[in-house]
């Protein structure tokens, strides 16, 4: 913390992703720090596996991620698909989705939509299902999400009620998947915005 | 007619009401009398009483002998309870009543009535809330019920800004209180009181805080959202500790005089607050974690368990209370620490009988402790009027409520992640009641050392008639008037309990990657050790299997479903229906049009559970029996729900290919009942023989691989034998009965392409009727689970039912 030579401008485009985000300087410096600390090899980017072993590699440093039950979706969910590796600019974009929703904040339509708005969070938690990022939640994307869960506890029979039940009340086009819509609708009561933030990220 | 009925009732109730009380009074006059009388002049009474020992001198055997003083005190209480209880009966008989004033404050009416004829007959009020009974007897069970149904999780996301609010808010409006009266008497507001200013902060301390009955009592009816709920109430709560430490602090100093008070007091009397908060606290866990180990062990006395629930309850806030310690707290905690174990542990009856007494017992405790205060206010004794005094004190409370709570959430806002709203704000400030507790501490000063007590309880009278009645009646149109956001309701649905689990996972994943210790951090690695150790000390092996929350919530879907189904198709008559195979029903006239085509069903099953008599019903309701241990379930409800939706498939897509119209034909749908009766009931019989002539239809399936499936109840397996992989699935039939007007449904998107009775072509024998692929689909269970969704008795097509039959093909079984 705090040594000198790292400032917000050594970081390449610290401005744009801050403007982009919304994060703050000290938020940008901090989660560059982390970048750093999890970038073992030093090479600026975060790899998902490596290569010859496939042992998961960068994320693999947090410890409780392997603890997760969702670890390995939230951990693909920093890589575009396909690609393989992340740079700074999109770890700071992920994470930015957390940032809490600024209340009164007024845009100009030239503007993009937030990186932090409920569409957004949404879209991300819905990303946490649909692993093939084909738009649709399908059967068996739910029943892997819930059977790394729930699955110690509960047997497959049941998980299948559970996740069969789960789409029979989200699906509203019978077409058995859940979309992205029928998603946000099923969770229209739900307050994303604080159930999707974490604090400090403010 | 029912006009007629209210009056009837009000008239008894009142008439009963009057007699009694005038009975009671009447008797308790005589019993005064002759107590005194009896002393003086023993056989002066014309009553025959023995008691006593120095009592009258009989003269012959008494037959019958009135033996008032025997039964006193229990009868006494006996009474009281009937009469709040008559009292609540009265005012819930007319709901426009009860939906603009609140019932708390129509009982305090109530007891102004009450109080009014007592002191009439007797010149002098016999009944009072005295504080012991008060504080022993009424307020441990509202505040274990309290504790009990606590939502924790809420409670401590939201726990910093509740202590904020308990315990500063709480301070300052003490502090505020206290001195701006003093201020005032100084300043000659109040005319010639002989306080000081200790006293006036004594005052303050007993009238600062926020009651969590009248919380209770007001909020329930309005509904608020649950983040201001369990703000409000959390603080009325956790302010006992503030409120006794500073209660016996100030009482403690007022003993001791002004002079005596140096920093070592002040410092003392900081320390005690934590003493008292965390001793109580830590005095409730450890009751607590008795209970449960307690259930745990309780397996062989399952009929008592809910009492050990109660006892130790008590036995904590009277432990608590005898070290001096903050008994609410104490209780509290271990309601809210044992909750999710004895759940658990506990079997279903004796949660249920747990959650109900204690409902019984708050709500009477509640009405009594109303009733009284209302009594209490007659009473000619204690009443010294001060304008000034008890005006000031009113607009006080009232206005440092507002400043307090302002000022705390603005500070709050900075911290939260969901800041509080303004308009949050002015509920959470004008719903700071308070209540029977402040009362109680009132009542509880000493008079020698307060000379001005009378003149307190007077003032803090006003001060709760003030807020329950006015608030209480303002409170529901201010809600609405400010468009405060109401407690979401809705049903529970599966889907929102898992995206809850797949947020928390979520956020812990998000904090350990931005490398962070944050809120969800900590509250993951509770949970964890909680998993690890608490669960396994505490709860029953038995019972760990199956705590998944998001499990629990189905098991709760499921049950509802159920329960739902029986109860219409009890209500619709369902009996006659099984015995009497070819019983004509009316549909029309008996049901409505909306619901004919899901009768057959609905009748068919759901009389499983209830008759057992035919032969039929006997087999499905053994294999329901069997489904009713707690891991199987999932299984019987199944069953229930797969013939649930086949009548509904039936008859919508009859003659439609596009879309699916309820069939309004009365003698089709006759004869479909009738079919589908007589097959079922085949299908039944060779099922349980095991008698199958079995008949193969093939159907060409989009995707692949059907792999055997594992069959529960133990069923034959010869009928898997003929799935095969590759393209086609085998249906096996065991009756030979084919029913065109019954098509399988393969596929959604067949329906809208090939009528289904068209389609016919394709198939190389005919269609399964229904029910017997209902007899097909058990061994299927645990794929075809699109059943499980609740019977959704709506005008647009759920279509659920009909994919509910289809995709099972198309899916990729998993072996287990």
């Amino acid at each position: 913390m705090g040594s000198s030579n790292s400032s917000v401008n050594n970081i390449p485009n610290a401005q744009e992703l801050m403007q982009e985000t919304g994060f703050s300087a000290a938020h940008i410096l901090r989660l560059h720090e982390r970048f750093e600390f999890l970038d073992k090899h030093k090479c600026g980017q975060l790899r998902l596996v490596d290569r010859p072993t496939n042992q998961p590699q960068d994320f693999g440093a947090v410890q409780e991620l392997a603890l997760n039950p969702i670890g390995d979706s939230i951990i693909s969910a920093f890589f575009s698909p396909g690609q393989e590796t992340v740079d700074f600019a999109s770890f700071v974009r992920i994470l930015a989705h957390f940032r809490p929703t600024d209340r009164n904040q007024s845009r100009d339509g030239a503007q993009q939509e937030p990186a932090n708005s409920s569409i957004r969070k949404l879209k991300f938690a819905f990303q946490m299902y649909d692993q093939d990022r084909d738009g649709k939640i399908s059967r068996a994307e739910l029943l892997q999400v819930l059977r790394a869960m729930l699955g110690i506890q509960v047997t497959e029979e049941q998980l299948q009620s559970i996740a069969e039940r789960a789409i029979q009340e989200a699906d509203l086009d019978r077409d058995d998947a859940i979309s992205f819509d029928e998603f946000r609708k099923s969770l229209e009561k739900v307050d994303i915005d604080h159930k999707m933030s974490i604090r400090f990220l403010r | 007619m029912q006009r007629c009925g209210y009056v009837h009732l009000w008239l008894l109730g009142s008439v009963l009401l009057i007699c009694l009380i005038s009975g009671v009074t009447r008797v308790n006059g005589d019993v005064a009398l002759t107590h005194q009388e009896s002393r003086l002049n023993p056989s002066k009474s014309n009553l025959n009483q023995t008691e006593h020992g120095h009592g009258s001198v009989i003269t012959g055997i008494p037959i019958v002998t009135f033996k008032w003083h025997h039964v006193e005190t229990p009868y006494l209480v006996a009474l009281w309870i009937l009469v709040a209880g008559l009292g609540k009966l009265v005012i819930e008989a007319n709901h426009h009543v009860t939906s603009v004033i609140p019932e708390s404050a129509l009982l305090i009416c109530f007891g102004f009535i009450l109080g009014g004829i007592i002191w009439g007959a007797d010149k002098v009020q016999t009944f009072k809330l005295t504080p012991t009974v008060f504080f022993f007897y009424l307020l441990p069970q509202i505040i274990l019920d309290a504790g009990y149904s606590m939502p924790n999780k809420l409670f401590f996301s939201n726990m910093g800004a509740i202590l904020i609010y308990a315990v500063i808010g709480t301070c300052w409006n003490a502090a505020s209180l206290g001195l701006s009266l003093w201020g005032c008497h100084k300043g000659g507001a109040m005319g010639d009181l002989d306080l000081g200013l200790l006293q006036y902060l004594l005052f303050g301390s007993l009238m600062a805080a926020v009651d969590p009955v009248a919380v209770i009592a007001v909020f329930e009816q309005v509904h608020v959202n649950e983040v201001l709920f369990i703000m409000v109430f959390g603080e009325s709560l956790l302010n006992d500790g503030v409120t006794v430490v500073l209660f016996n602090v100030f009482d403690a100093f007022v003993s001791l005089g002004g002079d005596k008070i140096d920093a070592v007091e002040i410092i003392k009397g900081i320390i005690s607050f934590f003493v008292v908060a965390f001793g109580g606290s830590l005095v409730g866990f450890v009751f607590g974690l008795l209970i449960s180990l307690l259930t745990r062990c309780t397996k062989n006395i399952q009929i008592i368990e809910p009492g050990f629930v109660f006892v130790l309850g008590y036995l904590a806030y009277l432990t608590a209370e005898m070290l001096s310690l903050s008994a609410i707290l104490s209780i509290v905690f271990c309601g809210m620490c044992c909750q999710k174990y004895i759940n658990s542990n506990m079997d279903e009856r004796s949660v249920t009988t747990v959650r109900y007494v204690m409902k019984v017992l708050a709500n009477g405790s509640e009405t009594i402790i109303f009733v009284f205060l209302g009594i209490s206010a007659i009473d000619k004794e204690i009443w010294v009027w001060n304008t000034g005094f008890i005006l000031l004190t009113l607009l006080f409370v009232l206005v440092y409520r507002f400043i307090g709570v302002f000022f705390l959430t603005w500070i709050l806002n900075k911290f939260r992640l969901v800041p509080v709203e303004l308009i949050d704000q002015v509920i959470m400030s004008y719903g700071g009641l308070r209540g029977a507790v402040a009362y109680g501490l009132a009542v509880m000063l000493d008079e020698n050392k307060i000379k001005e007590k009378n003149l307190m309880v007077s003032t803090t009278l006003i001060v709760v008639y003030f807020t329950v009645i006015l608030q209480g009646i303002t409170m529901k149109p201010l809600v609405n008037w400010l468009k405060v956001k109401r407690a979401a309701v809705g049903e529970l649905t599966l889907i929102e309990k898992v995206q809850d689990k797949v947020f928390d996972h979520m956020l812990v994943a998000i904090e350990d990657i931005s490398g962070q210790i944050g809120h969800n951090y900590m509250r993951d690695k509770w949970n964890n050790f909680e998993e690890k150790w608490m669960t396994c000390i505490l709860m029953k092996p038995s019972a760990r299997k199956n705590r998944d929350y998001v499990f629990k919530v189905f098991h709760k879907l499921n049950l509802k479903d159920a329960m739902r189904y029986v109860t219409e198709g009890e209500r619709r008559g369902s009996l006659e229906f099984v015995r009497n195979e070819t019983a004509f029903i009316d549909f029309k006239k008996k049901f409505d049009d909306d619901f004919s085509e899901v009768m057959p069903d609905i009748m068919a099953d759901t009389s499983d559970d209830y008759n057992p008599v035919p032969s039929v019903s006997l087999e499905m309701h053994e294999q329901t029996m069997n489904g009713m241990r707690p891991l199987e379930d999932v299984n019987s409800h199944h069953l229930l729900q797969q013939h649930l939706y086949k009548g509904r498939k039936q008859h919508r897509h009859r003659y439609s290919r596009s879309h699916f119209d309820v069939n309004k034909d009365e003698n089709e749908v006759q004869e479909i009942f009738q079919r589908t009766m007589r097959t079922r009931l085949e299908s039944f019989k060779s099922g349980k023989m095991g008698v199958a002539p079995l008949k193969h239809i093939t159907k060409h399936l989009k995707k692949d691989q059907q792999q055997k499936v594992r069959m529960p109840n133990g069923k034959s397996l010869d009928k898997s034998k003929t799935y095969h992989s590759g393209d086609e699935v085998s249906f096996i039939h065991p009756a030979g009965i084919e029913n065109p007007a019954f098509m399988p449904d393969l596929d959604p998107m067949a329906q809208v392409q090939i009528p289904p009775w068209l389609a016919e072509a394709e198939v190389d024998s005919s269609m399964v009727a229904p029910s017997q692929r209902a007899q097909l689909r058990l061994p299927w269970t645990p794929s075809n689970l699109r059943r499980l969704a609740p019977l959704r008795i709506s005008a647009h097509s759920t279509d659920s039912f009909m994919l509910a039959d289809a995709p099972c093909l198309n899916e990729t079984f998993t072996i287990p």
